[in-house]
């Protein structure tokens, strides 16, 4: 089944003196339970077609259809993992995860977060503030928010962008590890080729802006992935051809 | 074979020379400075009077014998429970009708500009301004102070909270969205509260203003209060000791009433708005 299917979208922004066309005509689609990355040149609009998908922004013209329904705003059955962290300062990590579920009565609450908070490895940390937490932990905190909500869909904005080399590595690892045992449709935003390899099944390239969806390239590899394995570094590489870049350039 | 061993003795050895942080003690400096400089002052006072062979303007050891006879006949204890009430209520109605207004404005375009010229016209003009009309809608009683003290902190506080929002961080409210929150939960829930250190920091500013209001505002409209018995002490036999001795008990309490909002920062709720300050 499709869980989002894009079609015919335009996206242009009320310049100074002329629009800025930022997307062209995007045409895509995503599958139940598959995990999609778009890679694109920084600024191409990957995260505007993002925003547009979530619901937080109207597109110029075309369709966005998320389980066959087109999409009028953001949806708690989508939950979107922010870039600059949208993890509230004012709760602490217990708080923070159940935010989504206020809804549910608190024995059944208490043990989706536990359950969570176990999953991305932050127990012991349950009433820490996220000013007491590094950003990888924040960014865990909003990970373990998304899924305590149990969307269909997680949108994810560049959410490893602002970490360290080996903490994004590590983040990965655990969202892989994750997604595996959840089996969430994941959209995952990044200008990270080798991040993009090492997570999807599939990779949307982003051509520059004014942005068309210029590839598609399917990562069969099994997971874990090894970062070393021919079969990584080929895909690696052809997405980098895509691209127009070459690796000697860098 | 024995390299656990000696990883063993290597982490002992670490262990015994690893330097440990001396403890921080009372810093007694911090303590002793401000009370060498109050000295300090009192000493200078104290020698001036003396040297100026005023008779009116009393010397520290004067106030403070004001001060005693002030407790004496229970006046010190009234008066100030006369002022604080006042600002109380003023400084209360003006939180409860300031927090939301100014939240409410920061949040919807059209309120704000709908409302905002009419408060930048309003909120210049000293409460000192509005005695008069006070004496005449509300006559010699608690009202008129306190219409004026909350007249002269609603601004600050409306006008800080309507900042804040403006200012908030705009992922707060994409995520609080996300999550399907009515418009009542938002308020509550995220802006309130993703506002709350900048309101405080307000609420400190405007209660210093209705501090300094309500003794304003007592020299002319009532007959108790700190600012009464400054004017009373005045007018009645130009006892200056107890008009400095009011002054001294206004500047005390308004620090204890600074120093009780600064409290309010140390939460965890808020604390995380106040970056970098011990």
């Amino acid at each position: 089944m499709t869980a989002v299917t894009v079609s015919n979208l335009w996206m242009s922004f009320p310049g100074k003196k002329n629009p800025v066309h930022v997307l062209e005509d995007i045409n895509a689609e995503v599958e139940q339970g598959e995990f999609v990355c778009i890679v694109g040149p920084s600024g191409c609009g990957k995260s505007t077609l993002l925003n547009i998908i979530g619901g937080f922004l109207p597109a110029t013209s075309g369709q966005v259809l998320v389980q066959g329904a087109p999409v009028s705003g953001p949806d708690p059955r989508r939950i979107f993992v922010f870039q600059e962290n949208g993890v509230f300062p004012w709760l602490n990590v217990r708080e923070n995860i159940a935010f989504g579920l206020q809804k549910i009565e608190s024995a059944a609450r208490e043990s989706i977060v536990a359950h969570y908070i176990e999953m991305v490895g932050l127990t012991g940390f349950e009433s820490a503030y996220p000013a007491e937490l590094s950003g990888g932990m924040r960014q865990r905190v909003e990970i373990a928010r998304a899924l305590a909500a149990n969307p269909d869909i997680i949108y994810m904005d560049e959410p490893f962008g602002a970490l360290d080399f080996i903490t994004r590595l590590k983040m990965r690892a655990d969202l892989v590890r994750i997604w595996e045992r959840e089996r969430k449709t994941i959209l995952f935003v990044t200008h990270d080729i080798e991040e993009a390899v090492q997570l999807a099944d599939r990779v949307l390239i982003m051509s520059r802006r004014p942005a068309t969806i210029q590839d598609v390239i399917e990562i069969n590899l099994p997971r874990p992935r090894d970062l070393d394995s021919p079969g990584y570094l080929e895909k690696r590489d052809r997405i980098f051809a895509s691209m127009g870049m070459s690796l000697g350039v860098g | 074979m024995n390299a656990p061993l000696e990883s063993t003795v290597v982490k002992t050895t670490a262990e015994s020379t690893r330097p440990v942080p001396a403890r921080p003690g009372i810093d007694w400096l911090r303590a002793l400075l401000p009370c060498g400089v109050a000295a300090l002052f009192l000493l200078i006072w104290d020698l001036s009077v003396r040297f100026s062979g005023s008779d009116l303007f009393p010397k520290p050891i004067e106030v403070a014998r004001a001060i005693v006879e002030l407790i004496q006949h229970g006046l010190l204890v009234k008066y100030v429970v006369a002022s604080l009430f006042r600002v109380s209520w003023g400084f209360a109605l003006a939180t409860l009708i300031g927090i939301p207004f100014g939240l409410v404005l920061g949040w919807y375009t059209r309120a704000a500009q709908a409302f905002n010229p009419l408060i930048q016209i309003f909120r210049p003009i000293s409460p000192i301004a509005w005695i008069p009309v006070a004496i005449l809608w509300f006559g010699v009683s608690d009202a008129a102070p306190i219409f004026l003290i909350f007249l002269a902190s609603v601004f600050p506080i409306t006008v800080s909270a309507m900042a804040a929002v403006r200012n908030m961080q705009p992922v707060y409210v994409r995520a609080a969205k996300n999550f399907g929150l009515s418009e009542w939960e938002l308020f509550s829930q995220v802006i309130f509260r993703a506002c709350l250190p900048q309101i405080i920091t307000s609420l400190r500013i405007a209660l210093g203003i209705a501090w300094l209001v309500v003794v304003a505002a007592e020299m002319i409209a009532v007959n108790s209060g700190l600012g009464y018995l400054i004017i009373d002490a005045r007018n009645a036999g130009k006892r200056y000791d107890l008009v400095v001795a009011g002054m001294l008990m206004i500047g005390l309490i308004g620090l204890g009433l600074d120093m009780l909002v600064r409290k309010l920062e140390n939460f965890d709720e808020v604390r995380w708005g106040y970056a970098n300050r011990s």
